[in-house]
């Protein structure tokens, strides 16, 4: 089987400092691989060189496209990394606010990728995000307020349908249940968990909670100080972790 | 009135002439396309047709016969000054007939008198940039006109039918060029829209402030961008004008007195002007 994305030695310095170095790893399709690391170990570096943010200064992000095969996102031209973007590749950030424009109605915001790629029929793109605001548990009759009506949560949920909307095939999560309360956080983890199963999406989610990737990810990989110490299984990683710090980090987590 | 002779001809100096007429046929080889060009500081203030000045200053010749509206209107403080600027620095001729005119500028408005062959339309635009008040980092629509990245003209749109059941965008309403750039047609009505397209005289953009130029040669092909449900249509108040009876005309809505009376009228004063010395007369004809 082809890797859906297959990573090579990303290397992304800061000057003298190293943002992530000597990265490598594959992912299957349906796969949700987890990248756990205190702040400052270069997961977030590392999720924006392979969703195209971020130019790496060596290494290969190579994705299996629909259309030509396998193609290394970092030196195919602007125009096809973007298009990839906002059809195939789907973005989660941290904070709802950088992924959702806050001026336009949550109707807008779903139907904003769809127009993007050239819907051009108003009650199709209208029944489309009505369709998705149901999927996020967002009250169809919402679909005309803004996001700054809503709260963070919803903020959240609704980022998910705006990039779900087109179908992609790979998603990046940038912390997506960071700033969430935790009874909200469980909600979005069970929404995520149905989606990435029922649309069979392939992940790479980006956290420091270890909740999270023992709930989503089928792997994971922990960074330090911008290296993967250690991957593997998440269970394995994290019912036997082998590394030094991963034992620091499992260890780390209260036990309510 | 006789030119003054302390002015270099149409105000400008040639140099600068030269460099915004770079600018101009850059801008008619790319139909839509925003040409940066350095934008001098001009004896008034931005927003009142700066641009639109060097544009014409740039393109008027002795032999032209100049014409200004504004708003539809010859008569009106920033017409009539810009006119008597160019009487006094170029000496050009003046008229305020569209068929007489070589160049007219424009305020916001397309003459009702079909334009003809050799005739110069030079807008004032106040913001060249369509994708301006969706995205407000200059870097980013730049890209997104070479990327021909354009859905979010269409969220505006969208927005616009989700709040108010139709597209309520009425002027300014965003055009696609040669199926390529999606241009601001500068304030006009969306009325004017149709007359953009397939135009036989030449029509410059010029915005001043924002130091772009744009152009549509002669027979452009320029599209209104719509939903397919929802199908771009050129509006104006449903009467007719009350001076001259013209049902064909954009009007202007004018409060007459203080018990909520009002009357329309056509807001290209000179087809009014033309059509009632015709005979032509409406219903709140003197």
């Amino acid at each position: 089987m082809t890797p859906l994305l297959s990573v090579h030695d990303i290397t992304k310095r800061y000057g003298a400092h190293i943002g992530c170095a000597d990265v490598s790893f594959d992912l299957y399709p349906g796969e949700v691989m987890g990248i756990v690391g205190e702040s400052g170990s270069g997961k977030s570096t590392l999720l924006n060189c392979m969703a195209g943010h971020l130019r790496p200064d060596a290494g290969s992000v190579v994705f299996d496209t629909r259309g030509h095969g396998p193609r290394d996102t970092v030196t195919m031209s602007e125009p096809e990394r973007r298009m990839l973007s906002r059809t195939d590749w789907a973005f989660v950030h941290q904070h709802a606010r950088d992924g959702l424009r806050m001026g336009v109605s949550a109707g807008g915001n779903v139907g904003e990728r769809l127009m993007a790629v050239g819907a051009r029929h108003y009650g199709e793109i209208r029944s489309k995000a009505v369709d998705w605001l149901d999927r996020v548990e967002i009250d169809a009759g919402r679909v005309d307020d803004r996001p700054t009506t809503f709260s963070g949560g919803m903020q959240q949920r609704l980022q998910i349908a705006r990039n779900l909307v087109t179908g992609p095939r790979l998603v990046f999560m940038d912390e997506p249940t960071g700033g969430l309360d935790v009874s909200v956080q469980a909600r979005l983890l069970d929404l995520l968990r149905g989606l990435v199963r029922d649309m069979g999406l392939s992940a790479i989610i980006v956290t420091h909670d270890l909740a999270v990737v023992r709930l989503l990810a089928d792997r994971l990989m922990v960074m330090k100080d911008g290296h993967v110490v250690e991957n593997g299984l998440t269970d394995q990683v994290l019912d036997d972790p082998q590394h030094a710090y991963t034992q620091l980090l499992v260890s780390s987590v209260l036990q309510v | 009135m006789t030119p003054s002779s302390e002015y270099n001809f149409a105000y400008l100096d040639e140099q600068t002439k030269r460099m915004i007429r770079r600018a101009i046929l850059k801008g008619l080889a790319i139909p839509g396309y925003q040409v940066p060009f350095a934008s001098r500081e001009m004896p008034m203030p931005y927003g009142w047709g700066t641009g639109g000045v060097q544009v014409s200053a740039a393109v008027l010749t002795p032999d032209d016969r100049f014409k200004v509206i504004d708003q539809g209107a010859d008569d009106t403080t920033n017409a009539v000054s810009i006119r008597t600027f160019f009487e006094r620095t170029a000496g050009v001729a003046t008229t305020t007939a569209t068929p007489e005119a070589t160049v007219i500028q424009t305020r916001h408005r397309i003459p009702e008198v079909p334009l003809t062959e050799g005739q110069i339309l030079v807008y004032q635009v106040p913001i060249p940039e369509p994708l301006r008040f969706l995205e407000p980092r200059e870097s980013e629509t730049r890209k997104m006109h070479s990327l021909e990245e354009y859905g979010l003209m269409h969220v505006k749109l969208y927005e616009d039918i989700s709040r108010h059941g139709h597209i309520a965008t009425s002027y300014a309403y965003p055009v696609k060029v040669e199926a390529r750039y999606v241009m601001d047609p500068s304030p006009i009505p969306k009325f004017d829209n149709p007359k953009l397209g397939d135009c036989p005289a030449i029509q410059l953009f010029g915005a001043g402030r924002e130091q772009r130029i744009y152009a549509l040669p002669p027979y452009t092909k320029v599209v209104s961008l719509d939903f397919e449900d929802h199908p771009f249509e050129a509006t104006k108040a449903d009467h007719p004008c009350g001076l001259c009876g013209a049902n064909d005309s954009y009007l202007d809505e004018v409060i007459v007195d203080d018990a909520g009376g009002r009357m329309f009228v056509c807001s290209d004063t000179d087809y009014c002007e033309g059509r009632q010395s015709d005979g032509h007369r409406g219903k709140d004809a003197a």
